[in-house]
């Protein structure tokens, strides 16, 4: 680590995100839905985050573009810190990053025009007239293979991956440096997956655009990001650039996760599976020291009692354990 | 039960929706037979029929505006159009259904226990404790965690993984010859789908069940399947041993699905090799075949409709000649990798 490196774009340190849940007072319990997690995201870069549901991935991503609070910890966008900062001190950097989510129609109001909801951003951060914000939303659409045309139809008159490319050219209206996409192809059949996966390779290249892209699929992953941070129970367990994760993979649970994946070959099959035993432990009620010894084949006493954090193990690749694999 | 007469002959299959738009074919002239103890895969896109030919063969599809044609025989017996009783005798007992959401087949107010329990009680004349023993039994041969207590708790006790076992275990109740499975991992984890996909392996090892497997994840069907079908708008458009599937597909469907997944090994290819274009909509079918407004190769016979053709068992519902498909295969291929 002794290279200079760019100034990171993002930096989080120490962010914890936790939920209250049970109705009274006396039931309340809290979720560590992320829990002290420290990263950096380099411009250009794509990071993948993987992970089993309710591991925390979501709520990671709208912690980063600030969509929701954060309980704890801190959050620099740029070299600024806006943990705290209010809606009105967001506005100008909201621009900057945008979020596509799995389900676009959920959040495309289908009652309007596509043209019209691609014209929100430019309505609310731009004065433009409405020729010239017409001519902006037929850019977009063409951008992200669309026709002009579009513009005039319902949401609900697109197929699923249409709908996709119309949540991306919104998240692309302004022109942000960041796009936390959360599961944006999971919904999709593989065909139409391969066809956006492309397009947002085209956009990263033709926009200098940073990623943060959220998905439970890691041969997605693999194909798609530079770097990826693996989740468990609220913490990034392993990080590293995205060709260690996959060959070499240091983290018990990284290695399990990716040794389940079935692989469409009947030819190279992949070595002996690790088998978990039983299910992820209750959030409410977290295992102690690693959270992953309830289900780890290398567990010993200490991985009970100490909670193992982030450390070097190779270039750019960190693994929180207390007994690594040799990889 | 002599083994070598096929457990299920499905021949000619349609099943058509008549709706406001006009006739949705949903699925049109699929055949195909299964073995005993043999694990069919099929794979298709949303929408591609899957659901449907599953729930014509069971005799479960009730819309009034259905039409459902064709032959489905089961241990030599037509099940098309037989009556709702002999076929509530056939099904839960010689043929079981499992579902994406174990949901639909708990009932949420009573225990899985019970649940099972009666199921078993239903088909057979047991007692209640020898049900019951016969219940935690089945829950340990899914792999649920501590099966004498897991067995009086409530659906929504279990997780996700933990329930659609539960509900393995009640189709295994009965000792099942076919097990039909519509998409039976897709709501979990991967790890913990690899623990539900290695159970349905089981199953015909233990229990010499025979089964159907409905996914869209090529990966999944490569882990457990014998035989694959591959559907392409109502119709299968390729049919072949999992061996000849994947090493050689032949249709140009299957070839950009297989172009379509990232790998998970070697080097990772710049582009993927998508598919061009969405599935047609089945009210509006293109003249001929159906994959030709995606399709590379289309040519001029192909306004007609492709039948099922081929030799060895690896069938395909092409035009092209059967010779030198695996080069054009490669030259698609070739063509999504820029300089
Ligand atoms: N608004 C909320 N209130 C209470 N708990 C929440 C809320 N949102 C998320 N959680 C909990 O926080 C944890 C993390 O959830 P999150 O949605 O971030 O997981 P995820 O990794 O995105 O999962 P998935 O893969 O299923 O999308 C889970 O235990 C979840 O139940
Ligand atoms: N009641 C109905 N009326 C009209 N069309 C219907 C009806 N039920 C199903 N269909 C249509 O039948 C077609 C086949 O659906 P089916 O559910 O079999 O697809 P599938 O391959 O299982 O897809 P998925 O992967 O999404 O589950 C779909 O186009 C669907 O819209
Ligand atoms: S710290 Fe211990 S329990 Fe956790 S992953 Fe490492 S070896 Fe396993
Ligand atoms: S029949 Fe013609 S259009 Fe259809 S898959 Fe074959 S080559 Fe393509
Ligand atoms: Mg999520
Ligand atoms: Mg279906």
């Amino acid at each position: 680590m002794t290279e200079t490196r760019p100034k990171p774009l993002v930096r989080t340190s120490d962010l914890s995100k936790h939920y209250p849940v049970g109705r009274s007072l006396l039931q309340r319990r809290i979720v560590h839905a992320v829990e002290q997690i420290s990263l950096d995201i380099f411009p250009g870069e794509t990071l993948g985050i993987v992970g089993e549901s309710g591991c925390g991935k979501s709520t990671l991503g709208r912690c980063l573009v600030r969509l929701t609070e954060i309980t704890s910890g801190a959050l620099e966008f740029e070299g600024l810190d806006i943990t705290k900062a209010s809606q009105r001190q967001l506005r100008p950097i909201r621009r900057q990053m945008q979020m596509v989510f799995q389900d676009p129609a959920a959040s495309l109001n289908p009652r309007r025009r596509v043209g019209d909801l691609l014209a929100d951003p430019f309505r609310v951060h731009e004065k433009l007239s409405r020729s010239e914000m017409m001519d902006r939303v037929e850019e977009l659409l063409v951008r992200v293979e669309l026709l002009p045309e579009h513009a005039q139809r319902f949401p609900h008159e697109f197929s699923g991956g249409q709908r996709q490319r119309i949540g991306i050219a919104r998240a692309l209206a302004l022109r942000p440096r960041l796009i936390v996409a959360d599961e944006p192809v999971s919904a999709l059949d593989v065909s139409i997956q391969a066809q956006i996966i492309n397009l947002l390779c085209d956009l990263r290249d033709e926009f200098n655009l940073t990623y943060v892209f959220i998905a439970h699929d890691l041969s997605v992953v693999r194909q798609f990001s530079s770097r990826v941070a693996v989740m468990y129970m609220g913490s990034i367990v392993e990080t590293g650039p995205v060709d260690a994760i996959f060959s070499a993979p240091r983290h018990h649970y990284t290695i399990a996760l990716r040794s389940a994946v079935p692989v469409p070959d009947v030819d190279n099959r992949p070595g002996q599976r690790i088998m978990l035993k039983g299910d992820l432990p209750s959030p409410l009620d977290p295992p102690s020291g690693c959270r992953f010894h309830t289900r780890c084949v290398a567990a010993t006493s200490v991985c009970r009692q100490e909670r193992p954090v982030l450390s070097l193990v190779d270039k750019n690749h960190f693994v929180a354990c207390h007994h690594p694999s040799a990889g | 039960m002599p083994t070598d007469k096929p457990l299920l002959v499905v021949e000619n299959l349609c099943v058509s929706f008549l709706t406001e738009g006009g006739v949705v074919p949903a699925v049109s002239g699929v055949s195909f037979s299964l073995e005993q103890r043999e694990i069919l895969g099929v794979v298709g896109e949303s929408g591609s029929g899957k659901s449907q030919t599953l729930l014509a063969i069971m005799g479960l599809i009730s819309s009034p505006n259905a039409v459902v044609t064709g032959s489905v025989r089961f241990l030599g017996r037509e099940l098309l159009g037989l009556k709702r009783r002999a076929l509530d005798a056939i099904r839960g007992r010689q043929i079981a259904m499992i579902f994406q959401d174990p949901m639909t087949a708990l009932t949420p107010v009573h225990t899985i226990g019970d649940q099972i329990i009666e199921q078993i009680r239903a088909h057979e004349r047991v007692s209640r404790a020898i049900a019951r023993k016969r219940a935690v039994d089945l829950l340990d041969a899914v792999g649920l965690p501590s099966p004498e207590s897991a067995v009086d708790r409530y659906p929504h006790q279990l997780s996700g993984g933990m329930r659609q076992r539960a509900v393995i275990a009640m189709a295994l109740s009965c000792n099942p010859a076919l097990l039909i499975a519509d998409e039976p991992t897709t709501a979990l984890d991967v790890t913990v789908q690899a623990q539900i996909l290695e159970l349905i392996g089981r199953l015909r090892d233990e229990f010499g069940s025979a089964v159907i497997l409905v996914t869209h994840d090529l990966g999944v069907v490569a882990e457990v399947a014998d035989r694959v079908l591959v559907m392409y708008a109502g119709r299968v458009v390729e049919e072949g041993g999992k061996g000849q599937l994947f090493r050689e597909p032949l249709h140009p469907y299957a070839w950009g699905l297989f172009g379509s997944i990232p790998p998970m090994h070697g080097p990772r290819p710049a582009r993927l090799t998508a598919i061009p274009g969405s599935p047609p909509k089945l009210s509006q079918m293109p003249q001929g075949c159906a994959f030709g407004p995606r399709c590379t190769f289309r040519h001029q016979a192909c306004i007609a409709q492709p039948s099922l053709g081929g030799a060895g068992g690896h069938r395909s519902a092409c035009f092209l000649p059967q010779d030198g498909r695996q080069d054009l295969r490669r030259t698609l291929a070739a063509g999504a990798v820029p300089a």
